[in-house]
């Protein structure tokens, strides 16, 4: 589904924070990337997203060319982006944040919003309510429906249960999780290793901006691999 | 003291409208243009100019509207200098503050935006002549509304007041029931998840300037038609502009208006108590009051 | 000859005063990164204020207290920093532009009330009646321009010397890190809020004494001193020399008001006598121009500083970088 190939991509043109990474993402799977502080995990799925410039390597989405396009038309693209912090627009309302995020899928259905808020009920609850009041949990529930508005094929997702409550956590995580069986695609950036790992089909790990090793969360668990990156006894060479 | 409140709402429904456009530019684009009153007094010049043209065209057109000096050619000329003053933004953004914004920080931003408001002003002045002009040559009375206390309202006033209404709605149902509303508004929030979101920044900025540019032609318009038209009505009208956005607090489109009308007020209730010649500081300690006590304004969040 | 040699004098001397001005102006913009949109505020403070406490007794307006011209010129630098200190306590911790608009209004207000204000200053007529320091031992004309002269010149190199010493200081380095990186500075434990009041504080000092000077040569000060344009001359001074540089500044001043007297006679000599009411316009279109030239084409100015690059500062909002505005 998603095809990354040699992504070199940085802030600033000459020093990139990626380099030369690559992975795939199988259709209607969710598959995770962890890794260090710094390893460059957030700069990959917004290089993906269209937000950080890509100096060398391709995105390709279902066989199509999506590098470096711009990101208010990504959304077109079939690709959607969830922030880590500031994912919604605090001074909207929870039905204006939906409404705002539907506008750019003209051909969306009329009744995109009442099927989002039946798959949130809680987002219908506080359709009035300006998104600003909700809480973190709420937050990323708005989030994600946003993303999904204009049915992805692939979601990006930074860190989700980032400053939420263990609670909270799981249950976005556990929506990373359902979405698959709808047919959307998920990458998923987690610091919360454990619970990541838990969920994910496949798990790529990065560190200093490269592919480190990559396998199914039952592999790098029984390698011991995680721990040591994660504990920084080991520094491994390049995968 | 009533007379003077009256005036003071009068002319703050037109300190609105240019903060209104101000205070967008400031939000969205993050610098304090001391630009924009000059796209008052553009607007004032360029309706002067379509005035005389659309009644030479059209002979009928000159005549008054009712009991207002305002005519049909002045009329549609409102419409064709909004159209002008938006494009004219539009056209200072590309070839100024467009560049400046892809070199440097925004308080460049500001030091051009002095730059350009001096190169408008002279040029407006070098074009149509240093002394005032008017609209209509002839004298429209004022009304009394009221004998005891006494208070004269001019039914241009009046009108200015009511098309200043009209559009502050207009904006307020565009901003709360489009989603293109919703993308302005989401813009100054916060630009990058915007276009997460598809939102194109380059299309709603030029529609900052569309929308400010056009308001601000109302406004001074309407100033012109209350007063006089002058090439240096930007550099008076700049500060009390900028109060009101203060006022309201830095990018609040609701407290813009707000902020308007209350230095509207204050400027002709404080004629009560100081001489007319300081009638140009009152601006300043109304910003000076602001920052003191609510320095984020009255609609403003703070540190943004 | 003589002629020529007492106007290079004067437009030395005018320019030599203008230039201390924009030194205080770079320590604002070029080394600190704050925007004062209203110079002629502290430079009308050090002016008004000089001649106000070192002039004869005047009937109908406040001063004249006859003191001596050091002590009166102090007095001068300690209206400007007071005015820069209020003014900067209330918006330095606010948006930076906040801190443009307040200057640019102090400066509107400051015109205002010396205009109206009859009592305080003479109101449009301005200050008169100032005995211009030793002018009983030299005489007037050409030799005092000369003994002036070397008093300006003595201001000026030694504020180039305290400037200079003070951006190498490591209050300086300072200042520049604030400039370059808000957050790090903070993170040392330094508030950016109470190093930029000072920076604001002592840069508008030295505007002060630029005014205090400018009032002393003059023996006068009036509303039409201290109109917005001096402000916008006084940036283009600077823009053009090239911010963060002080000798830049200096050339820039000379070259600057070397252009505004030459474009001013050109236009007084070879403008039909129906446009010359539109002279001013014609110059203020240029200083517009060179502006706004400067920060399209050369934003570094024609001297830039050779120390670090200024860089574009952060946007600390912590939000998402947006992408391509174009």
């Amino acid at each position: 589904m998603l095809e990354v190939a040699g992504l070199t991509a940085g802030y600033v043109p000459g020093l990139p924070i990626l380099r030369q990474v690559s992975l795939t993402v199988p259709e209607a799977s969710l598959t995770a990337i962890i890794g260090p502080n710094g390893a460059g995990k957030s700069t990959l799925v917004k290089a993906v997203a269209g937000l950080v410039p890509v100096e060398g390597g391709t995105v390709r989405l279902a066989g199509r060319d999506i590098t470096g396009i711009r990101p208010d038309r990504m959304a077109r693209a079939g690709v959607a982006y969830v922030p880590q912090s500031d994912n919604i627009f605090r001074g909207l309302t929870v039905r204006q944040n939906l409404d705002l995020a539907l506008r750019a899928h003209p051909g969306a259905a009329r009744g995109r919003v009442a099927e989002l808020e039946a798959d949130f009920p809680v987002l219908a609850d506080k359709a009035r309510v300006r998104a600003g009041a909700l809480s973190g949990g709420q937050r990323q529930m708005l989030a994600v429906a946003m993303a999904l508005a204009g049915r992805p094929r692939l979601i990006l997702m930074d860190e989700p249960s980032a400053g939420l409550s263990p609670r909270a956590a799981e249950e976005v995580l556990d929506l990373a999780r359902g979405l698959t069986a709808r047919g959307v695609t998920v990458l998923l950036v987690e610091q919360n290793v454990k619970q990541a790992l838990k969920r994910a089909d496949h798990c790529y790990i990065l560190a200093e901006g490269r592919n480190q090793v990559d396998g199914p969360p039952a592999d790098l668990m029984a390698d011991g691999v995680v721990a040591k990156i994660y504990l920084g006894h080991t520094r491994m060479a390049p995968a | 003291m009533i007379q003077h409140l009256v005036d003071g709402i009068l002319v703050g429904s037109l300190l609105s409208l240019g903060a209104i456009g101000l205070t967008m530019v400031m939000h969205i684009l993050r610098f304090a243009n001391f630009s924009h009153a000059e796209l008052l007094s553009l607007g004032a010049y360029a309706a002067l100019v379509f005035d005389g043209v659309f009644a030479a065209i059209l002979p009928p057109l000159a005549a008054q509207i009712g009991p207002l000096s305002m005519t049909g050619a002045l009329a549609l000329a409102v419409l064709a200098s909004m159209a002008f003053t938006g494009a004219s933004a539009l056209v200072i953004d590309r070839l100024v503050f467009r560049r400046v914004r892809a070199k440097g920080g925004e308080l460049s931003m500001v030091f051009a935006s002095f730059g350009v408001a001096l190169i408008l002003r002279n040029a407006v002045g070098l074009i149509f002549g240093l002394h005032g002009q008017l609209y209509s040559k002839d004298i429209v009375f004022a009304v009394v509304l009221s004998r005891d206390p006494l208070l004269l309202v001019k039914p241009d006033q009046i009108a200015a007041l009511a098309v200043a209404l009209v559009l502050m709605l207009a904006l307020h149902l565009v901003l709360s029931r489009t989603t293109f509303g919703y993308a302005l508004r989401a813009v100054g929030e916060n630009p990058g998840l915007a276009q997460v979101h598809g939102v194109n920044l380059t299309a709603t900025i030029r529609w900052v300037w569309l929308i400010g540019g056009g308001l601000a032609a109302v406004a001074g318009i309407f100033y012109g038609l209350s007063y006089q038209i002058t090439p240096v009505m930007g550099r008076d009208l700049v500060l009390p502009i900028f109060a009101a956005t203060i006022v309201g607090g830095i990018g609040s489109i609701y407290g813009a208006v707000l902020g308007g009308f209350v230095v509207g007020i204050a400027q002709n209730l404080a004629l009560v108590a100081l001489p007319s010649g300081y009638s140009p500081s009152v601006p300043f300690l109304m910003i000076l009051l602001v920052l003191l006590i609510r320095p984020q304004g009255l609609f403003g969040e703070g540190r943004a | 000859m003589i002629g020529l040699i007492s106007y290079l004098v004067f437009f030395t001397t005018v320019a030599s005063i203008l230039a201390i001005a924009v030194m205080g102006l770079n320590l604002h913009w070029g080394f600190t990164g704050l925007f004062n949109g209203g110079v002629v505020a502290s430079f009308g403070a050090g002016a008004y204020a000089t001649l106000i406490l070192g002039g004869t007794p005047q009937a109908g307006h406040l001063g004249g207290y006859g003191w001596p011209w050091p002590l009166a010129l102090a007095g001068g630098l300690v209206a400007a920093g007071v005015l820069a200190w209020i003014v900067g306590v209330l918006t330095l911790r606010l948006r930076r532009d906040y801190l443009a608009i307040a200057t640019f209004g102090v400066a509107v207000t400051f015109e205002n009330v010396m205009r109206n204000a009859q009592g305080l200053a003479g109101g449009a007529q301005g200050v008169r009646g100032f005995e211009r320091p030793l002018q009983d031992v030299i005489g007037t004309g050409l030799s005092y321009n000369v003994f002036f002269l070397a008093v300006t010149l003595a201001a000026l190199i030694l504020t180039y010397v305290v400037l200079e010493r003070l951006v190498r200081s490591p209050f300086g380095r300072l200042l520049r890190a604030i400039r370059e990186d808000e957050e790090a500075a903070r993170a040392l434990g330094k508030s950016p809020t109470r190093v930029r009041l000072t920076s604001f504080v002592f840069g508008s000092v030295v505007i002060g004494l630029a005014g205090g000077l400018y009032g002393t040569f003059y023996a006068f000060v009036s509303p039409q001193d201290v109109l917005p344009i001096l402000t916008f001359q006084i940036w283009a001074m600077l823009i053009v020399g090239g911010a963060g540089n002080n000798r830049g500044a200096v050339a820039g001043t000379f070259l600057i008001w070397g252009a505004w007297t030459a474009s001013g006679w050109a236009l007084a000599r070879f403008a039909p006598v129906e446009a010359q009411l539109y002279t001013g316009s014609v110059q203020f279109i240029l200083i517009g121009l060179v502006i706004v030239g400067m920060l399209l084409w050369r934003p570094e100015g024609l001297f830039p500083e050779r120390l670090a690059p200024a860089s574009k500062t952060a946007d600390d909002r912590g939000k998402l970088e947006p992408g391509s505005v174009t």
